[in-house]
């Protein structure tokens, strides 16, 4: 009973502080989005942080993340230095767009908001809320509505600012866009920051999504994301994430589909304190495509918890969720996976699967694969499966002479890489296959303080074995 | 096309329920409504020892701090426990010595469902407890039994002849803290069946309970206790029915079963309560909990059941596999038609080194009712290369109703493996023409369909009780087309 | 026996038999040649009482009555059986289960008594060795797992244990080696009777070397457009189909 009492102390100071900063908070609002601010935080406060009496949020303890003193960033940080080695993004030959977060806050040299040869808009989504108040109006809030839970509906209470990316009808975005959100505690920080991406029909969009952290402190970030995805459109997304072991991230994304559009998006988790991320993806149009992954590798005491909802509302629409765990020292990890077939949802395909390695007897994982299904002409499927690695592969590897420890390295990576491989971007697929190899060879944690943004360049790490030799499955 | 399949399903869907008559026999019902004179005035009427007064009232008091579990994947109006006769029993009017002194009209109810309690007229080597409203009747072959140490009997006449193999067991692997029913139970049982299988023993006959609500506005509940000791063997069989009523009526069940060292217990159920008009009404809810602990080494659980009934069925017979080496299996089939509401499954918690659990599960959904698999595997930290492997599959009839999977896994150790698939689907036109092409009427086919579907959990079934199993599910869903 | 006049049939929309006719009287053996997407097995379908077609226009008349207006399984007891070209799996049910429930359901539509399970098990035993399958096959689901040699075996050992008046085998003899041919050719060769009749569909005159047909047919783009006897089928495999569109 404690550690409520302690997540109230938060609550409150939470609340008093949006209500001490809201002139700050609606400053960029039309009265609409007032209205909805000030419903989600009544819903806040009726909610409070979700605890484990929530069956979504059962196997994840927010206690300790929540135990922090922490402060709201109300403003962006003023002074910026040395915002290159910040944002520097260390994967070779990827050429992407920037779109740097620091502290929830855009950050940006000249425009606020660009629009591009293409007529794609990018930038401040608190700026797009003064700018395009009619295209916000439309999407804000309009998929994930008020948040499923507590830290959801804070978000949408008390966010200002985020990214806004607007592709419009037809056009197809030629590089990639890249979000990184860094969180940067100057002391403990509570960061909110809300992300708004429509693609126009017949559109197409790669985009990379990379949560780090900057120093060692603790920081908390509660990141909100709605992705519109038109008709016949194509997205294209890919996360990252590696972040301080003391940092939380809660990583809510609401993908709304219209008919024949697809989305591939793949989630990495490569390090981090706790992570959460909440995935939700309404099919609300026929012929739709979902192909979800996602991959976790995680050590220490770390946890993460992925939590996936896919509602299959309109029929003839087929989706794949594939997420693979390997857990290592005293980690711990969950899945949480729903498939949700509505009654007129006929002609459903949907697949999920869930595998996870533990390394050792103080990893520990909860796997709840779950189908709903109201409509009787489907074809679903679910899996999970927990195990250690396959101990007759093993020894067949090492048969042919390879020490044991490679050979362990070997099939973790031949298992993680089934993920790895539909990352279609291959200078990030080299670069996060690159830092898997790291993970799991236990070198990138060690170097966790600077991750990505250290400025010297890291040795390209070589295994000691040719892995192309390899098949995936194992 | 459409207009036809949904003929035939309605041909389906309105397959009646056999067993819902009302035999008039006198009764003797204590007043409505549940507090601590009900419950003094139970275990006084079964001259209970004073453990097991001690026993009730603890229980009472824990179930009045408790709330109605709302986590299932159902929808039940809430329940006035006041509204419930919780005590009836056929008047007697002395012990009976023979079968003789039961109650004729007793004795043609059992003969009406199929349950002979003259033990010449049996065919196969079946003993049989008869309870009827919470009250058990007769038990066949106790005296043959008894000649091999086992003791098969009433509850009540347990605690009266072997009261510290009862006290030593009951509420040990289900506590009367357990969960909201399991408490209620605990309080206001009235009877039950009680099996102790002596060490070595391999029981060479199946034992059975066959339970049947009689009386109006009762609920049932009767409590299991089956202990089989070192090295022995018992097969145990549970059947059910009542007549159909209009009003829901409660059946809160609780059965335990403990295995020692080497020992193992198959128990197999076949659950065809009143399941409610084609329009929902009525019915029984069936919320029972049923658990096993294999305590000793090598001993060995199994449950079968087949569940064709009840409006509501909140229901998940475990397992805790505490001995090293010990195993578990779980086969299921549950068929929900009509209006009908399942939410069943198994928990299997794995504590001993190298234990082994199966699950299998096969869910049938039919006209507008909800099929919900709810699983949980655990294994702890202590349980060391232990295994598990679930397979839970679904099989929906029409586009009105819904099936649901709901594993939990949980696995804290490295050297453990953990499995589990699931697939819904329906019965595809092509099985159905074929069936049809070779003279096959869509009703038989979808028999024929869904009994291969649910045959690996079937071919579990103790003879006796597979063919009924059999005949059930064909009856409960004679057609359906997916 | 089997009148077939002037029949079209669609499938969303598409016409696949344009104005189809075909008489087949007892004691006869039709075989219909054709190459790939000329709906023959449209037509076998369209006998068997499968529903995902459109009957256009036309009509099908079996022993007299409207055979459009029966349901497949009436029509199966009334004697019509169709050799699947693809034959479904049905995981769980074993064939003997569901032979016998077929034979008992044909028996009862004819006012038959069941067949006791001496005489089934006989009877399932004569046939077994007519078609040369394992007994162990009969012990299996329906078609689950089988060779696509098995399956076909399987589909002609119903037919034997059925025993019906209209056998139409729809390319029995795809995916066959010579040996599973001819055990397949024996099967029907030792069924033929005067009272029945069998339609054999196949893309090759090999088949017809051991079935031999009292009649050709050649189905050709909805229609058929020739017909004569065996010898049709020896023309037909040296000139190839395209020589039917002059």
């Amino acid at each position: 009973m404690q550690p409520l009492v302690k997540n109230n102390i938060l609550k409150e100071k939470i609340i008093g502080l949006s209500r001490e900063n809201r002139e700050d908070i609606i400053g960029y609002d039309t009265p609409d989005i007032t209205k909805i601010r000030e419903q989600a935080l009544s819903k806040f406060v009726d909610l409070g942080f979700p605890d484990q009496s929530v069956e979504e949020w059962r196997n994840t303890n927010l206690d300790n993340a929540l135990s922090y003193d922490y402060n709201l960033a109300f403003h962006p940080v003023k002074k910026i230095t040395n915002i290159e080695s910040i944002f520097k993004c260390n994967v070779p030959h990827l050429n992407t767009l920037l779109l740097p977060l620091l502290n929830g806050w855009h950050v940006f040299m000249g425009e606020a908001l660009k629009t591009l040869e293409d007529g794609t808009i990018v930038g401040s989504f608190a700026h797009a809320i003064k700018k395009y108040p009619e295209i916000i109006g439309r999407h804000f809030s309009k998929y994930s509505g008020a948040g499923k839970n507590g830290l959801e509906a804070l978000n949408t209470a008390i966010a200002q600012d985020g990214i806004f990316i607007y592709v419009p009808e037809g056009v197809e975005v030629k590089s990639p866009i890249q979000i990184v959100n860094i969180i940067r505690p100057e002391s403990n920080i509570f960061v909110q920051a809300r992300n708004l991406i429509i693609l126009g029909k017949n559109s197409k969009l790669t985009l990379v999504h990379c949560d780090d952290s900057y120093n060692l402190l603790p920081g908390f970030s509660n990141t909100v994301t709605e992705v519109f995805i038109g008709e016949n459109a194509k997205l294209n997304h890919n996360k990252l994430q590696n972040i301080n072991n003391d940092s939380t991230i809660i990583n809510s994304t609401y993908f709304h589909q219209k008919s024949n559009s697809k989305l591939l998006y793949n989630a990495i988790s490569l390090n981090g304190g706790l992570i959460r991320n909440n995935t939700y993806v309404k099919l609300n149009g026929e012929g739709c495509e979902t192909n979800i992954l996602g991959l976790y590798l995680m050590d220490k005491t770390q946890h993460i918890d992925n939590y996936t909802y896919i509602d299959h509302v309109k029929p003839n629409c087929n989706s794949k969720k594939l997420f693979k765990g390997i857990l290592d020292e005293k980690a711990t990890g969950v899945f949480n996976g729903h498939v949700h077939v509505r009654r007129d949802a006929q002609n459903t395909n949907a697949v999920q699967k869930n595998q996870n390695i533990l390394l050792t007897d103080t990893a520990k994982i909860d796997t709840k694969p779950f189908l709903e299904i109201y409509a009787d002409d489907v074809k679903c499927s679910h899996g999970a499966t927990v195990g250690q690695l396959n101990t007759e592969a093993l020894f067949y590897i090492r048969s042919r002479g390879i020490e044991e420890r490679n050979a362990e390295l070997l099939l973790m990576y031949a298992f993680a890489a089934e993920v790895i491989n539909h990352i279609s971007i291959d200078a990030l697929r080299d670069r996060i296959d690159d830092m898997v190899k790291k993970r799991l060879r236990g070198e990138l944690s060690v170097c966790d303080q600077c991750v990505l943004h250290c400025s010297s360049q890291e040795q390209p790490v070589q295994f000691d074995i040719d892995m192309s030799l390899l098949k995936t499955n194992n | 096309m459409n207009a036809k399949k949904n003929s035939i399903i309605d041909e389906v869907t309105q397959g009646e329920y056999k067993y819902g008559f009302v035999t008039d026999i006198e009764t003797e019902v204590a007043p409505k409504g549940l507090n601590e004179d009900i419950i003094r005035f139970i275990s006084t009427k079964k001259e209970e020892p004073e453990f097991m007064l001690d026993f009730r009232l603890k229980a009472f008091a824990r179930w009045q701090k408790m709330k109605m579990p709302d986590w299932a994947h159902l929808n039940i109006p809430a329940i006035d426990f006041q509204d419930i006769i919780y005590y009836a029993a056929p008047k007697k009017k002395k012990e009976l010595e023979s079968l003789d002194e039961v109650d004729p009209e007793l004795l043609k109810t059992f003969e009406k469902l199929g349950i002979s309690l003259e033990e010449q007229k049996r065919l196969s080597g079946v003993a049989v407890d008869a309870i009827i409203d919470s009250v058990s009747v007769k038990t066949t072959f106790s005296d043959t039994l008894a000649e091999l140490g086992i003791i098969f009997c009433s509850f009540s006449e347990a605690l009266r002849n072997h009261p510290d193999l009862v006290k030593k067991y009951v509420g040990s692997v289900v506590p009367y803290s357990d969960n909201y029913f399991a408490a209620l139970n605990s309080a206001v049982f009235s009877d039950g069946s009680f099996c102790y299988i002596p060490k070595g023993v391999k029981c060479p006959i199946e034992l059975s309970t066959y339970f049947r609500i009689n009386a109006a506005n009762t609920g049932q509940f009767e409590r299991t206790l089956i202990i089989a000791d070192e090295g022995s063997y018992v097969s145990y069989m549970e059947g059910c029915t009542a007549p159909m009523r209009d009003e829901n009526q409660l059946h809160a069940a609780v059965v335990e079963i403990i295995a020692l060292k080497d020992a193992e217990v198959k128990y197999s159920t076949v659950q065809n309560w009143y399941p409610g008009s084609k329009e929902g009404k009525g019915g029984i809810y069936n919320f029972v909990t049923k658990r096993g602990i294999c305590k000793g080494a090598n001993s060995k659980i199994s449950w079968t059941q087949v569940e064709t009934g009840s409006a509501v069925t909140w229901k998940y017979p475990s397992c805790i596999l505490a001995g090293d080496n010990s195993v578990s299996e779980f086969y299921s089939v549950a068929v929900t038609n009509n209006h009908q509401q399942a939410d069943t499954g198994t928990k299997m918690i794995h504590i001993g080194k190298n234990t082994k659990s199966t699950i299998i599960s096969k869910g049938i959904s039919a006209g507008f009712s909800n099929n919900t698999y709810r699983g949980l595997v655990r294994i702890a930290k202590s349980a060391i290369n232990s295994r598990n492997y679930s397979q839970c599959d679904s099989l929906l009839l029409g586009d009105k109703c819904g099936a649901h999977t709901f594993p939990y896994i949980n696995a804290l150790n490295r050297s453990s493996i953990v499995e589990h698939e699931a697939t819904t689907s329906k019965i595809s036109e092509d099985q159905l023409f074929y069936c049809n092409q070779r003279g096959i009427d869509p009703e038989n086919a979808i028999g024929l369909i869904v009994n291969g579907y649910a045959k690996e959990v079937l071919n579990k079934l103790p003879m006796e009780f597979a063919v009924e199993a059999q005949k059930l599910l064909s009856i409960s869903l004679e057609g359906s087309v997916g | 026996m089997l009148s077939i006049k002037n029949l079209k049939v669609s499938i969303n929309e598409k016409e696949i038999l344009k104005g189809l006719s075909l008489e087949v009287n007892a004691g006869e053996i039709h075989a219909i040649m054709g190459p790939n997407g000329t709906g023959k097995s449209t037509l076998a379908s369209i006998i068997a009482g499968r529903d995902i077609f459109n009957v256009d226009s036309g009509e099908v008349i079996y022993k007299g009555k409207n055979l459009l207006e029966m349901a497949p399984e009436v029509r199966a007891c009334d004697g019509i059986f169709l050799g699947f070209q693809y034959p479904v799996e049905i995981p769980g049910v074993s064939i003997t289960n569901f032979l016998r429930t077929a034979m008992n359901e044909q028996r009862k539509y004819r006012g038959l008594e069941p067949i006791t399970a001496k005489e089934f098990f006989a009877k399932m035993e004569e046939k077994k060795k007519l078609v040369e399958i394992h007994s162990k096959l009969t012990n299996r689901s329906v078609n689950e797992g089988f060779s696509g040699g098995e399956k076909k075996k399987n589909e002609i050992f119903q037919m034997a244990m059925l025993e019906p008046e209209l056998a139409i085998l729809d390319e029995t003899d795809s995916g066959l080696d010579i040996d599973a041919l001819k055990i397949v050719a024996k099967g029907v060769n030792s069924l033929r009777t005067e009272n029945n009749a069998f339609i054999v569909i196949t893309h090759y005159q090999r088949l017809l070397d051991y079935i031999v047909p009292d009649f050709v047919h050649v189905l050709y783009e909805g229609k058929i457009v020739k017909t004569g006897g065996k010898e049709l089928a020896f023309e037909l495999e040296e000139k190839g189909y395209e020589w039917l569109k002059n």
